[in-house]
């Protein structure tokens, strides 16, 4: 029983977003045939970054969905959105970065490639903020003036990796349309796979708008990582083991990835239902 | 401190539920669904 408890602390959360990734994207013969799911679950968002036009995706990405409501604000609120949006963040916050993000696990795994590795500094955390300029000019600005996902159109490599690869490869129709757009995407996707061999989750910590997004509820989420403020002796243990830019455990950087709870002395950090 | 936040908490998840029925019956599901299962141009680069 001990070790079932102690596999289930070392590989849970590795489980977790694989099964993810499996539940979002069951739409095995798509991968076969080039053609994305059509069906009714597609009106449904996912929590994690999940491009909808992956040709296994089932449901719809939320920051897709976010970008292409937001563009109709001219006609109406898009109140759906931003009700599934404020949903996840109340309820996980965070947590849904770092146990139910598809992305986020490619990220992990391209991490584990061998070699230079950067730490994170003073640098880092400074760029961490840029992910929160990209929410607000690509995720927001661009949709409402120019009616157009600058997010997805001009950077998402979850989409590039998900969606045009496959897609590209499976369609020869596409093929033929392909132009500088395509080219500037793949550019991106490279910058981004070889930024997280070498930094942790480089993408998420600086790029990803949706986390950004969580990050607002981090403090108020339901469910995530707390540290038991009694039995905290402030030795920093677990800002040292942090691979994030947190200043402090679930604070807005964190995902609760638990890398702190595992190297507290005192047992002060765990898993709770706020 | 730890009831605020509670209560914080409380009020945002009804917002949300209120925003998401709101948001179904002015037709918010039938729209994620309708983009949703067109290729998006803009993902793959056509755009």
């Amino acid at each position: 029983m001990g070790k079932l408890r102690e596999n289930i602390k070392q590989y849970g959360r590795r489980f977790s977003q694989l099964i993810a990734a499996v539940l979002y994207n069951c739409n095995f013969k798509g991968f076969l045939s080039g053609k994305i799911y059509k069906g009714e679950s597609k009106g449904l968002c996912v929590p994690g970054l999940n491009c909808y036009s992956c040709p296994g995706a089932v449901f719809a990405c939320p920051l897709g969905s976010l970008q292409g409501a937001l563009a109709k604000t001219a006609i109406k609120i898009p109140m759906y959105m931003l009700g599934t949006i404020i949903l996840f963040g109340v309820l996980f916050g965070r947590l849904i970065c770092g146990f139910l993000c598809p992305f986020g696990l490619v990220q992990e795994l391209v991490y584990k490639i061998p070699g230079f590795k950067i730490k994170k500094s003073r640098i880092t955390k400074t760029l961490s903020y840029l992910k929160y300029v990209i929410l607000g000019v690509f995720v927001i600005a661009i949709p409402i003036i120019k009616m157009l996902p600058g997010f997805c159109k001009y950077i998402c490599p979850a989409g590039s990796l998900e969606a045009a690869i496959p897609l590209v490869i499976l369609d020869e129709q596409l093929r033929s349309r392909l132009g500088w757009l395509f080219s500037w995407k793949m550019f991106l996707l490279l910058v981004c796979v070889i930024l997280c061999v070498i930094c942790y989750r480089a993408f998420c910590r600086f790029l990803c708008p949706l986390g950004a997004l969580y990050s607002f509820f981090n403090p108020i989420a339901f469910f995530g990582i707390n540290v038991d403020k009694e039995k905290c002796t402030g030795c920093n243990a677990c800002i040292s083991a942090c691979k994030m830019d947190t200043k402090k455990v679930g604070d807005h950087e964190c995902v609760h990835c638990g890398a702190c709870r595992d190297v507290c002395p005192e047992g002060a950090i765990s898993y709770k239902r706020h | 401190m730890k009831n605020r936040k509670k209560i914080i908490g409380i009020i945002v998840l009804l917002l949300a539920l209120g925003l998401i029925t709101a948001g179904i019956m002015d037709g918010g599901l039938f729209e994620v669904k309708t983009k949703a299962v067109t290729i998006c141009q803009e993902c793959i680069g056509l755009g």
